[in-house]
């Protein structure tokens, strides 16, 4: 085998042991790794019960996997997943961290959690060798004081390399937030699927990873060096925009000229303060530029430090995602008021756009008068950064009205409106159970398909559109391949290049047909875990849909008056399930399980029908 | 003529091109561990860079009980694999703990400045970094004073960054 080591490590908290688990060459080849592979694995564990397993029970297993490019291509991305207490599905999240070189370089491709601890722990891999400690002392903590403190404990307690990589959670994960992401290095998030409560239900504050041993060996090494030289040069030349402002070019781009940046809970998508962009965070926020992850010649991001009352807001960029959720969508359009709630969301561990999203539901209900003062406790008001804090800090800890919020957007509108007894729905901007990345698709300009969240397999994820051509780079198949490969969307120059690579890397020689059918492979294994859902949570072709607030016109800015069709939606979506191979209630077909060789899945079938 | 690694920590991005261009370069597989340049990334954001620098008076090589270690005509340590025991004398000698006992490796690892030309350098450079340079080699001691625990530099660099005391 090239590229991977076929083995994966296995670690039972509840019972503290751990085993290495062979994965064939074969699966590796038809999955490749990171989300397709966690895809297979929880399929073929759980197949027809997966409508049982509750994501924050011990059952359900956190998976870190690496996929065959990881440390050859550009770049760096641990794949997260597990069964999501969003979607109920699987959500394949990626975070930039050096725990998935490390892996690689300790003779595993990935680290499979499974069971809980009793007492809060911490997971040491040195070498393949598992320790799980006590992390009593560490638990509570977030952000840069966790970093510290770990720093120390790592040495202290188990004596560990100065360059030891970990991920964690913050107190968001270990109250089980279902918002709460696996966190790395301060300001990186796997936010998508809420995976921080996964791990936080296992009473896992952190897992840090070291080896000493190479990358597997790859079929092709010299062609591939040659390779890898002018990748780099090739993605630096491309991405000068991205290495000078970050993602953070995207508060004045998709906010004022493609009118497609969450603005008050989707209110508007359209904003026009300058000092709302890259220049304003570079002018009162910037330390540091430019700043990158393992072996990644593009650095989108920047050091960003801001100080109010009294305390300093240490964060990246911060990045688009962020600086629109925790900025934009709830009113805040000072580059400070950005940083202080987006540290403070690294701090508790919380994915900004989850946690963002429900936020901007929370204030707008404030607004319209459906929740109060007393339910509440204070006032909500946009843009104002003290209650948005006191806001942020009350989910992270379940306190008060943030007990409700906790759940995340599709629960708490659903757990709302059955107390008030009012349809809330149509305030929750979200598909599946996923709130929407902050990319919206009225203006048609940023992300142009109606269908892109609709029918996407991990519902609002950004990073995991659905689109035409199918065997594209618009179209699903093509992200799934990034999140198993596992690569950044950022140093990826196309689909020809990739697929060059994997092939120097593993020596499969696949060509571009069986190349995406890898993905398709991916998303329809991925759909029928979907479909199936629950416990608390089921979907239907119903859902296929976009948030109803993306119907309505847009208020403001240069698409004013812009909105979804309903015909056009309800036409793509069969043009789409047509093409998939799915039926018209959005059933991936015997047939199609057959053409992409998941035969042995076909029983699951007969839960949809 | 001595050459040298000029380091700006404030421009380092903390990507670790340099530590997969020395890996691939002296061992042909990417092996982070056996690189001989490392960045302690510590603190998010604020890396400190790590190499042998080339002391003045080499103590290193003096405390070789093996004579495994020379210099180069570029004023780099040499290490004789063959004679190497791994004995570690020569971690303890230097200031800086800079050479290394790799698992896999026959004799400890040292920068050797790639005969010359260093790769670490040319990988910063073209990724327009430049937190790496190429300089003559300063006289004296001076060069010395890198080699600080990247514990302490982190917290150092930390403070400066946020303005404290
Ligand atoms: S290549 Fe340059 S910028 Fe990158 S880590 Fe090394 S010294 Fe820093
Ligand atoms: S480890 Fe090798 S080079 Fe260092 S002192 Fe011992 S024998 Fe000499
Ligand atoms: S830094 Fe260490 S390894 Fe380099 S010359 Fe000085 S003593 Fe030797
Ligand atoms: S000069 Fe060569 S040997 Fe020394 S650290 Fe740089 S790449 Fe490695």
């Amino acid at each position: 085998m090239k590229g991977v080591w076929g083995r994966l490590l296995e670690v039972d908290l509840t019972a503290g042991t751990s085993r290495s688990i062979e994965i064939p060459e074969k699966v590796y080849r038809m999955f490749l790794g990171g989300r397709g592979l966690a895809t297979y694995l929880l399929a073929r564990e759980f197949r027809e019960k997966w409508r049982f397993l509750d994501p924050l029970s011990p059952d359900n297993p956190l998976l870190l996997l690496t996929g065959p490019l990881t440390g050859y291509y550009p770049g760096v991305k641990l794949s997260v997943s597990g069964k999501s207490p969003q979607s109920n599905s699987i959500i394949g999240s990626v975070v930039s961290s050096e725990v998935a070189i490390e892996l690689k370089a300790s003779g595993f491709d990935g680290l499979v959690l499974k069971g809980s601890c009793e007492k809060p722990c911490y997971v040491f891999v040195e070498n393949g060798n598992v320790e799980i400690r006590d992390a009593s002392s560490i638990w509570g903590l977030g952000g840069l004081k966790l970093i510290k403190q770990f720093n120390s404990l790592l040495k202290e307690d188990v004596k560990a390399d100065p360059k030891t990589p970990f991920v964690y959670i913050g107190p968001a994960g270990e109250n089980k937030v279902r918002t709460a992401a696996v966190m790395a290095k301060l300001a990186h998030a796997a936010g998508y699927g809420g995976y921080g409560a996964v791990m936080g239900a296992k009473r896992v504050k952190a897992v840090a990873v070291k080896g000493y041993g190479s990358l597997p060996p790859v079929d092709d090494p010299e062609s591939l060096n040659t390779l890898f030289r002018s990748a780099l040069g090739n993605i630096k030349e491309r991405m000068k925009r991205f290495r000078q402002w970050g993602t953070t070019e995207g508060t004045w781009h998709t906010g004022y000229y493609l009118s497609s940046m969450p603005v008050k809970n989707w209110s508007e998508e359209w904003h026009d303060v300058k000092d709302f962009s890259h220049v304003g965070f570079e002018l009162e926020t910037w330390v540091k530029n430019p700043w990158a992850d393992w072996g990644c010649p593009v650095a989108c991001m920047k050091l960003s430090i801001a100080k109010w009352k009294g305390e300093v807001f240490i964060t990246d960029n911060p990045d688009y995602e962020m600086a629109a959720y925790l900025g934009s969508n709830l009113g805040v359009f000072t580059p400070k008021g950005a940083v202080v709630l987006s540290s403070l969301a690294d701090e508790l561990g919380l994915c900004g756009i989850q946690t963002g999203n429900v936020m901007g539901f929370a204030v707008e209900l404030y607004e319209k008068g459906i929740l109060t003062r007393d339910e509440v406790g204070y006032e909500l008001k946009w843009g104002d950064v003290e209650c948005l804090a006191r806001l942020m800090k009350d989910i992270a800890y379940r306190r008060g009205i943030g007990e409700v919020l906790a759940e995340g957007t599709f629960r708490a509108a659903r757990l709302l409106s059955e107390k008030k007894g009012v349809d809330l729905t149509k305030y929750a901007i979200q598909v599946k159970g996923i709130a929407v990345g902050a990319h919206g698709v009225r203006s048609g300009k940023d992300y142009p398909q109606p269908i892109s969240y609709a029918l996407s397999v991990q519902g609002g994820d950004h990073t995991s559109v659905a689109g035409f051509p199918v065997n594209s780079t618009e179209s699903e198949a093509w992200y799934s391949i990034l999140d198993s490969g596992v690569v950044c969307m950022f140093t990826v120059l196309d689909d020809s290049s990739l697929l060059e690579y994997l092939n120097k890397v593993t020596g499969w020689g696949l060509d571009p047909g069986e190349f995406y059918d890898i993905g398709r492979r991916i998303i329809t294994l991925q759909r029928i875990l979907l479909l199936i859902g629950g416990p608390d949570a089921e979907w239907s072709a119903r859902d296929d849909d976009n948030p109803p607030r993306f119907y309505e016109p847009l208020p403001t800015g240069p698409y004013k008056g812009s909105a979804l069709k309903r015909e056009e939606v309800d036409e793509l979506k069969k043009k789409y399930y047509a093409e998939m191979g799915w039926d018209e209630k959005g059933i991936p077909s015997e047939e199609t399980l057959k053409r992409v060789g998941l035969e042995e899945f076909t029983p699951m079938l007969n839960m949809l029908y | 003529m001595p050459i040298w690694i000029l380091r700006d920590f404030s421009k380092c991005s903390s990507c670790k091109l340099c530590e997969i261009a020395c890996s691939l370069k002296h061992e042909g597989v990417v092996w982070p561990e056996a690189s001989r340049i490392r960045i302690y990334e510590l603190i998010p954001g604020l890396p400190v860079i790590s190499t042998c620098v080339q002391c003045d008076d080499y103590p290193c090589v003096s405390s070789c009980p093996f004579q495994a270690l020379s210099t180069g005509e570029h004023g780099q340590v040499l290490v004789d694999e063959n004679k190497c025991t791994l004995c570690g004398t020569c971690v303890y000698a230097c200031p800086g703990k800079i050479p290394r006992i790799v698992r896999g490796k026959l004799g400890v690892i040292i920068c050797d400045l790639c005969n010359g030309e260093p790769e670490c350098v040319k990988i910063c450079g073209e990724m327009g970094y430049h937190a790496l340079q190429l300089v003559n080699k300063p006289d004296g001691e001076i060069v010395k004073n890198y080699l600080v625990s990247p514990e302490d530099a982190s917290l150092k660099l930390l403070a400066k960054a946020i303005g404290e005391e």
